[in-house]
Parts: C-alpha cells; structure tokens; sequence
C-alpha cells in the first residue's frame, strides 16, 4: 500500500518534471527575447536537477543546480550583455532555414522514440534507486582517478583558452 | 518508475536541442540549445545508472556537467570575439567561408 503510493506519487512528479522541461526547452528554442530564453533555460535545468533527484542521484542533482542555474545561466547572460542583444525588445531570433532545423529534429524524435520502446519498453527502475554521495565519491577517487584529474586539466585548459580569446590585446 | 520515462524525456529534450541549434541565427541561442542536448545525455546517462545500481552513470554525469561548463566558457568567448570582430553575433550572416 506505502510502496504504491509512492510510486504514484513518484509518477505525478515525473509528469510535472517532463511537462515542465518540455514546455521550458521549447520556448528555449522558440522565443524571440534572448533574455526570457536565458530564463526558460534555468526552468529546464531545474526540471532536469529535479529528475536526478528523482532518479535518486543527489549529488548530480544539487550539481546540477549550483553548476548550471549558478554559474552557466550567469555567463550567458554575461554573454547577452556583452553582445548587446536587444535585452528588453523582441527580435527574430530564428534562421531563414528553420524549416531545415524541423526536417532534421522531427526524424531524430520519432527513431529514437520507437527504438527506445522497442528496446527498453519493458525495464522498470528498481523501487530504491538512492545512491549515497559517499559511493560517487568513492568511485570518483578510485575508479575514475586518472580522468578526474584530466578533466581537471581540461577545465584549466578551457579556462586559459577562454582569457586569451576574449581579451582585449 | 519505467526506465522509458526519463529515457524518453531524454529523447525529446536531445531534438528540441537539436532543433534549436539548427534554427536559432544568434550565437548565444546555438549555445544555449547545445546546453539541452548535453543535459538530455546527463539524464539518460543518470537514468541507466539507477537501472542497473552503479554510480558510474553518475559519474560520468558529472563529467558531462564539467565538460559542459568549460565548453560554455570557450564557447562565449568565440562568440564575444566574433561580435568584437564583426559588430553581430547574426549567423545568417557569417558567411565568410561560403563557396
């Protein structure tokens, strides 16, 4: 009785999450204001950390949130105001060939929908799916040693890249 | 929970991206929808480390998550440029390279 509640709890959760990365990564993709783009984009990278979370990935999750909505909203919009989009006016914002955009996107959809039903339409995720952050840090200083610290290196390497290209000389 | 839920909302969120990256003529936008795409990865990524009860999907998430931080960085930077170098980040009109 607990357990099926839960899950129907579980599954009311999934539709608000799904319903509200959909709609949010839409008008992402759709909107003509760079600025409201930007905050439709924090709505999907929301919904995403909430389904971590659901998924029982916390530390992904709380990631997720402080990563994305913290530092990589804040740098587009940086990147808005330097470019000087029209902050507060509405422009067209879509390509003279976004029907191309549309032929590409609507195939893509439709395959990877019917493979994933053919293939994983049957598997359901275990009831307890919760992974303690102490496993992923184990694993991450263990398993994954050697690229995390490239990863690292990598991040240093984009970090000088991006001071040299966008310097004033 | 079905694994074909998040496997699913993946799927959609990787061709809303898709669409948007072919569609948008504004730097910053292509950026943004590249953004989708990456986070539809981190979920189907997360979504099969719960089915099978390893942490290696989340692992691997998190890489995703950092790889796509630096690529941001590198990314605003080019655009920045090519509005410090031709007043507009218009990709409709970068055609510099067109034969």
């Amino acid at each position: 009785m607990v357990v099926g509640a839960t899950m129907v709890a579980q599954h009311v959760a999934f539709a608000i999450i799904a319903a509200i990365v959909i709609i949010g990564a839409l008008r992402v993709v759709t909107t003509n204001n760079v600025v409201h783009a930007a905050v439709w984009l924090v709505a999907v990278l929301a919904g995403v950390g909430a389904s971590f979370l659901l998924l029982g990935a916390e530390f992904v999750g709380v990631t997720q949130i402080l990563v994305y909505i913290g530092a990589i909203v804040v740098l587009f919009l940086f990147g808005i105001m330097l470019t000087r989009a029209p902050v507060g006016g509405e422009v067209r914002l879509t390509a003279r060939n976004w029907p191309v955009g549309l032929v590409v996107a609507l195939p893509i959809a439709g395959v990877l929908a019917y493979t994933l039903i053919d293939a994983f339409g049957a598997d359901h995720l275990p009831n307890n799916t919760r992974q303690l952050t102490s496993a992923v840090a184990d694993s991450l200083f263990q398993t994954y040693l050697i690229p995390f610290e490239v990863v690292s290196v990598l991040l240093l390497a984009a970090l000088i890249g991006a001071i040299v290209l966008a310097r004033k000389d | 929970m079905l694994l074909n839920e998040f496997l699913l909302l993946g799927a959609a969120l990787f061709s809303i991206g898709v669409y948007g990256v072919l569609a948008r003529r504004n730097g910053v936008m292509v950026l943004m929808s590249i953004e989708l795409i990456l986070n539809a990865v981190n979920i189907n990524l997360v979504a099969f480390g719960a089915l099978h009860g390893t942490v290696a999907g989340q692992v691997f998430a998190l890489f995703v998550i950092t790889i796509a931080a630096a690529e941001v960085g590198v990314g605003l930077a080019i655009v920045l440029m090519l509005y410090r170098n031709r007043s507009s980040i218009d990709l409709d009109e970068i055609d510099a390279m067109r034969g």
